[in-house]
């Protein structure tokens, strides 16, 4: 059981798990938090899976831990962990069932006080357009020889198709396609899966929310990413759907026997890896970013049925009713980058659980229009709270391997909110709150609760004070339609 | 036999427990639609057989437990009474399952996938147990 006694304080919003804490860790652990975001996670395991995940082979730097940290399986949600490549390892269960569960963002210039008497009718639409809940299957079927473009293509396939711009791709994390896909290492099970479920929502945490500018803290890159106080904005949470889910739970099947192969000793098998120039980690990777691709599909998918939505409520009576794309990015990820560690520039591969990219101005693979202000960071709050976008730094680039928090953070357990909270006064709440609610379930909405979340203002006051990433506007909810 | 839904921050656990492994997948298997919210239809009933090989009895009860979730996602069919068979075969674990289910009449929660965070069956003095942890 790890304590606070146990850290090492660095600064307020700084601490450190030193490598001599666990025999096992390779590196130590640094942690993004404030002592009282630190001291909600103190009863949970984030800080025993974080020191769990700084015992991978072939780490390099810190074990980076984001103040939205919870308990997860494997790495605590939060975590960034970055291995050498190619010879560290890559790990499946490190990455997570939903690869490139992510978040999309899309600004207008309709003016919210416009908006307000067709905001009941904009959560129908989007709910009937954009399929969510359990199961559901999505807007296309898709034969498999088409899966497989997908599969290898992501955006790109959107695109051919007519169901995104140029400007959307311009502005995804790595242009809506990861280069190095392989769909021979996708299973037909994972495949078959997938063939359903293109432009769907899926449930649990996954929504989509209509929201209003609220606040403008950097009028100059809020400027360049389209985002006009008092004007509506789009979020769409969703992620790989099926075929990830069976991506991963392959990987990690298979993996059980890698780990023996390779003399790998683990902590939990959960974490099971294998070596990026092992066979099975090349096949790994391949079927990653495979999955990866369908979902920054998947979410262009869904971009494409809620500008449908928005067209035919808006188009002709408002002004500036367009969806423009702001940004694209991941939140389940290994992706091969290079940083800069210890004085020297390496390429690993950084894995991303429930973390974002933050990258600082003048990044690499960022469009012209970001390189001066950094990338756009996109961290949703809990419903009927705010949400924010924030902006990568040179700070984060040196600190994080160019990362930032990825949301609020759960702090309390889907049972004890199921337990507490009932869906049907929770929604009426958030609609007296002025917030249109569209939800396939009263216990899933219940499960979803703002309180069952961290403060998420809390949680950017520590990366902003920490430098990792810098305010650029808050959003507030008005729409918020989930599976 | 049993099982018991126990607190996870973000995903959800079962703990289950049983007089055998056999029981222990069954308990298992109960636990998982308990948690979804499977409701099955009164009529329609069906069977299917599956069987699989693993290197020790964690890894069978992860594979029989994916099989279910693939099951209701791809056909739309859970199932709520089984025949479970371990033993060994040429120095591997392996698992025969026979099972009775009916299609789904509603499915509240959807579980993404079935982990092996800490998963250990361990002997008590009742039989065995073990916990579970799901991705939601």
């Amino acid at each position: 059981m790890i304590g606070i006694q146990n850290l090492t304080k660095i600064s307020d919003h700084e601490w450190e798990i030193p490598q001599s804490f666990r025999q096992d860790m390779r590196v130590p652990v640094h942690i993004f938090a404030t002592q009282r975001l630190l001291e909600q996670v103190m009863d949970d395991k984030s800080l025993e899976q974080a020191v769990n995940a700084a015992t991978l082979p072939g780490l390099v730097g810190k074990v980076v831990v984001m103040p939205d940290m919870h308990q997860g399986y494997g790495f605590p949600i939060g975590a960034v962990v970055a291995t050498s490549f190619p010879q560290g390892v890559v790990s499946p269960g490190g990455v997570g069932y939903d690869i490139n569960c992510g978040i999309r963002l899309l600004a207008s210039d309709i003016e919210y006080e416009a908006a307000i008497p067709h905001l009941d009718t904009l959560a129908t639409l989007l709910n009937k357009y954009c399929p969510s809940g359990v199961g559901q299957e999505g807007v296309l079927r898709v034969n498999i020889p088409e899966l497989e473009r997908v599969l290898r293509e992501g955006s790109r396939w959107a695109l051919r198709n007519g169901y995104a711009t140029e400007a959307d791709l311009s502005r995804t994390e790595e242009g809506g396609c990861l280069e190095g896909a392989n769909p021979a290492k996708v299973s037909e099970r994972a495949k078959k899966r997938g063939q359903s479920q293109l432009g769907s929502l899926g449930a649990g945490n996954h929504f989509i929310e209509v929201d209003v500018v609220d606040e403008i803290f950097a009028e100059q890159a809020a400027t360049v990413m389209g985002l006009r106080p008092g004007c509506l904005a789009l979020q769409i949470h969703c992620g790989s759907r099926g075929l990830g889910h069976q991506v991963c739970t392959d990987y990690v099947q298979e993996l059980q026997a890698a780990v023996r192969r390779y003399g790998i000793v683990l902590p939990d098998r959960e974490l099971v890896c294998a070596p990026m120039d092992s066979p099975e980690g090349q096949a790994y990777l391949g079927a990653m970013r495979a999955a990866a691709n369908f979902a920054f599909a998947n979410r262009q998918l869904l971009a494409h049925s809620a500008r449908r939505a928005f067209e035919e409520i808006f188009a002709g009576r408002l002004k500036g009713w367009e969806l423009r794309q702001v940004y694209d990015i991941a939140h389940n990820m290994g992706n091969v980058e290079t940083h800069e560690i210890d004085g020297q520039r390496m390429k690993v591969c950084v894995h991303r659980k429930g973390a974002t990219r933050a990258f600082g101005p003048g990044s690499p693979g960022l469009p012209p229009e970001y390189q001066s202000t950094g990338q756009p960071v996109l961290v949703p709050g809990s419903m009927g709270t705010a949400s924010w976008v924030l902006a990568g730094t040179e700070m984060s680039m040196q600190r994080s391997f160019g990362s930032s928090c990825h949301g609020a953070g759960r702090v309390m357990s889907r049972s004890k909110a199921k337990h507490e909270i009932r869906g049907e006064a929770l929604r009426r709440e958030l609609e007296q709150g002025g917030i249109k609610v569209r939800a396939g379930s009263m216990s899933g909405l219940a499960e979803e609760a703002p309180r069952a979340y961290k403060d998420v203002d809390e949680v950017v006051e520590t990366v902003t004070a920490a430098g990792i990433a810098r305010k650029v506007a808050r959003l507030r909810p008005v729409v918020v339609v989930k599976g | 036999m049993g099982f018991e839904e126990i607190a996870h921050t973000a995903d959800c656990a079962l703990r289950v427990w049983a007089d055998d492994l056999e029981g222990l997948f069954v308990e298992a298997a109960r636990g998982m639609n308990a948690l979804s919210g499977a409701r099955l239809a009164a009529s329609q009933r069906t069977s299917r057989t599956f069987e699989t090989e693993g290197a020790d009895a964690e890894s069978l009860l992860v594979t029989f437990l994916s099989e279910l979730l693939y099951y209701a996602e791809q056909e739309n069919l859970a199932f709520d009474h089984f025949n479970v068979q371990t033993f060994k075969r040429s120095n591997v674990q392996a698992l025969k399952v026979e099972m009775d289910g009916a299609p789904l009449e509603s499915l509240i929660k959807a579980i993404k996938a079935v982990t092996y965070h800490n998963l250990q069956i361990r002997p008590t003095a009742r039989g065995c147990e073990v916990e579970i942890v799901f991705d939601v």
